[in-house]
């Protein structure tokens, strides 16, 4: 597992470099793949609202009432009719490649399972939606759609008389089962839009919107799209002709052909043995059982700001426990906990500088401390003139060299600015690196962008005003850049000695 | 930022949706040949035989709240027979469906046969009988290229009917 993994995220890297390089790293689709899902399903909401008006849902007039808005109304319904299949393809791009991003970059073990299981039953939906919708066009695809699904759903054990009967021929065409379609693609999108919220329950401050350039291009290449070369239908359905060449949407429909090919009954199988491997895929193998971060009430304040920066909604404020002026008290919930170290980053009393008593943050990892970390930034820093504060999951391997010392965090959002200020006025440093994951993609969601804004004094806790910047180099970079990270690390320390030269 | 590598990634997002969601076509069926769909659902006869009843002993047994039929509830299997031009194609028993398997049995088929003349014949035998057949019908018919032709059978209106 961990094989194909490291050769899907090493794939995915090299594909993404092309797309850095084309939107820069703060607009690169990749790096919001969900938030992309969620527009072109708004999209697809939106002009599926717009083509209702227009649609009659009955199966005698429905293939009429599409032609009319195809070509009567060509610039208006026809351009939200080829907008609606175009979004909808849309979707099932990014939704494919967001499953496999998330899995290659082991987004979903451990107490991350949850988004990866309600996205399960998501792209069951996304099906369900798209196919009802090829199903109301009542052209010959839809026919053969009709015809190719009803069979299929009579190799399950359930209905007495076949369903595909319904379908049987001209003279027992029947609109009962065509009103269910329609009912299926209205209440399909709603479900799948409450099931799209459930998905994101444990991300505080989900990314659901894209960043505006690539909002707006999206949207403007499908347009352009729906003009030039627009949605239509194929023949009109006649349950007396046998289809024979279909145009076929092969994002949605690429499963059909495998009907002419395997027994229904066995397609079913397969189907739901995939899911089964799918569901099961976060424990494949479990996660290695990292404890969570611990409150330690002495220390705490009820300042909230842990509760404001963890990515996963895993702390709760709850009312002061131990009778102390406070207001409230954060309480972690072991089971959401990532163990990412944020909270302790964000916990103001998270400081090197603190002299009375053992240094112990109202928030911390157990296994790795802020005291530790204090030790490990003390000990043997006389040699080391740059210290780089790297996270666990980048590639940081290459940089040790002398007169450099990495220093390994679950993810740099734990690093407390105060650490920056303390390692430059007492001298341990002559110059920090921050070495983390790319902008916007940020294994652990937020630590990058919560480094940045606590560092550019924007955020709480600030850096404190008398640090020297020049001294401190914040490096973002996606995975797989060694190289690109050595360059920076060779400009930062050829910076830090023009600033002593001086 | 690089706004030509950037138009040719959209263009080519563009492209693959404009292309794939219409193409390439696939060929489901050959506009050569007809298609003869064979359907029917219909409910064969018990396994055991009810034993009749006499109305006094039926009125007993409706005030106690007792079943009325005496019988196990069990159906035999349909067997479904379909020749064209004195082949046998088609050869096949349905089970009636139901846990007790007391209801109708479905039978559902759809296969490709070349266009033109043929005859048909489709039997069915829903009942004890060891050989013959219940019900049996025989038709020339000029088969249409892309064309469905379809055989259905209600016991009510005498049986099978092509179309
Ligand atoms: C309509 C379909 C879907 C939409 C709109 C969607 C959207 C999203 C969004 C907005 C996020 C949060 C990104 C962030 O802010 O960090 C997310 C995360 C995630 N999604 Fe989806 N998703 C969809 C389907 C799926 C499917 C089918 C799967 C997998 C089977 C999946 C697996 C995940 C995982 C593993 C995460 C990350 C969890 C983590 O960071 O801990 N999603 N998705
Ligand atoms: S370690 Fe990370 S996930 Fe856990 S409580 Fe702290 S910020 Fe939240
Ligand atoms: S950030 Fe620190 S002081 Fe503030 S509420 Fe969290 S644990 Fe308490």
């Amino acid at each position: 597992m961990e094989l194909i993994k490291r050769a899907l995220a090493r794939a995915f890297a090299r594909f993404e470099a092309v797309f850095e390089y084309a939107f820069g790293q703060r607009n690169t689709p990749f790096a919001c793949l969900g938030a992309l899902g969620w527009y072109f399903y708004w999209i697809v909401a939106a002009t599926g609202v717009y083509l209702y008006i227009f649609f009659d849902t009955g199966i005698t007039d429905a293939y009429a009432s599409v032609e009319y808005m195809t070509h009567d109304q060509w610039y208006a319904a026809g351009v939200m009719r080829s907008l609606h299949r175009y979004a909808s393809d849309a979707l099932v791009i990014v939704v494919v490649l967001h499953i496999f991003r998330e899995f290659a970059f082991d987004r979903l073990r451990g107490r991350r399972f949850f988004a990866w299981l309600t996205g399960l039953p998501l792209l069951a939906f996304i099906y369900i939606c798209g196919i009802s919708g090829y199903w109301l066009v009542w052209d010959q695809l839809a026919q053969y759609i009709a015809v190719a699904t009803t069979e299929w759903l009579d190799t399950l054990p359930v209905f007495g008389e076949p369903i595909a009967n319904n379908f049987l021929d001209s003279t027992t065409l029947g609109g009962r089962f065509f009103t269910l379609m329609v009912f299926i693609h209205i209440f399909g999108p709603l479900f799948m839009l409450l099931l799209m919220w459930i998905h994101i329950q444990r991300h505080s401050g989900a990314k659901v919107n894209p960043p505006r350039p690539l909002a707006i291009g999206t949207v403007g290449v499908l347009v352009v799209l729906s003009v030039v070369f627009p949605a239509v239908s194929q023949a009109p359905a006649d349950l007396d002709v046998v289809p024979a060449e279909l145009g076929f949407d092969w994002f949605y429909l690429a499963g059909y052909p495998l009907l002419d090919i395997v027994p229904g009954g066995q397609l079913w199988l397969y189907i739901f043995a995939a899911f089964l491997v799918l569901a099961v895929l976060p424990w494949m193998p479990p996660a290695k059982r990292v404890p969570a971060a611990a409150v330690n009430l002495e220390n705490c304040n009820g300042c909230t700001r842990c509760f404001d920066d963890c990515p996963f909604s895993a702390i709760n404020m709850v009312p002061r426990t131990d009778g102390r002026a406070y207001e409230s008290e954060p309480v972690v919930n072991v089971n959401q906990c990532t163990s990412c170290g944020i909270c302790a980053g964000a916990c103001p009393t998270s400081t090197p500088f603190r002299r009375s008593g053992p240094l112990q943050p109202g928030i911390e990892l157990p296994h790795r401390s802020i005291a530790d970390l204090r030790d490990e930034l003390v000990a043997g820093t006389e040699k080391a003139r740059v210290v780089i504060f790297a996270c666990d999951t980048g590639d940081t391997d290459d940089l040790e060299e002398g007169g450099v010392k990495v220093m390994r965090l679950p993810c740099v959002g734990m690093l407390p600015p105060s650490f920056v200020d303390f390692a430059l006025a007492r001298h341990y440093a002559d110059g920090i690196m921050i070495a983390g994951c790319a902008e916007g993609d940020c294994h652990h969601r937020l630590g990058n962008e919560w480094t940045i804004e606590r560092m550019a004094r924007r955020r709480d806790p600030y850096l404190r005003q008398r640090a020297d910047e020049r001294r401190l180099c914040l490096s973002w970079l996606p995975r797989g850049s060694s190289r690109r990270r050595q360059r920076a690390l060779a400009e930062f320390r050829a910076a830090l000695s023009e600033i002593d030269d001086e | 930022m690089n706004k030509v590598v950037q138009a040719l990634l959209y263009g080519a997002f563009a492209a693959c949706i404009g292309y794939l969601s219409a193409a390439p076509t696939y060929q489901y069926a050959d506009p050569e040949l007809a298609v003869i769909k064979l359907s029917l659902n219909h409910a064969a006869d018990r396994v055991e035989e009810c034993t009749k009843l006499t109305p006094q002993q039926i009125n007993e047994r409706a005030m106690k709240g007792e079943p009325i039929n005496e019988c196990a509830r069990a159906r035999r299997p349909l067997a479904v027979e379909l020749d064209v031009d004195g082949t046998t194609v088609l050869s096949l028993a349905a089970i009636p469906s139901g846990l007790w398997n007391d209801g109708p049995a479905s039978v559902y088929e759809r296969f490709a046969i070349e266009a033109g003349a043929h005859t048909i014949t489709a039997r069915l035998r829903d009942s004890a009988r060891e050989t013959g057949w219940d019900y049996e019908y025989s038709e020339e018919v000029d088969l249409v290229p892309g064309r469905y032709f379809t055989i259905t059978f209600r016991a009510g209106n005498g049986g099978f009917a092509f179309r």
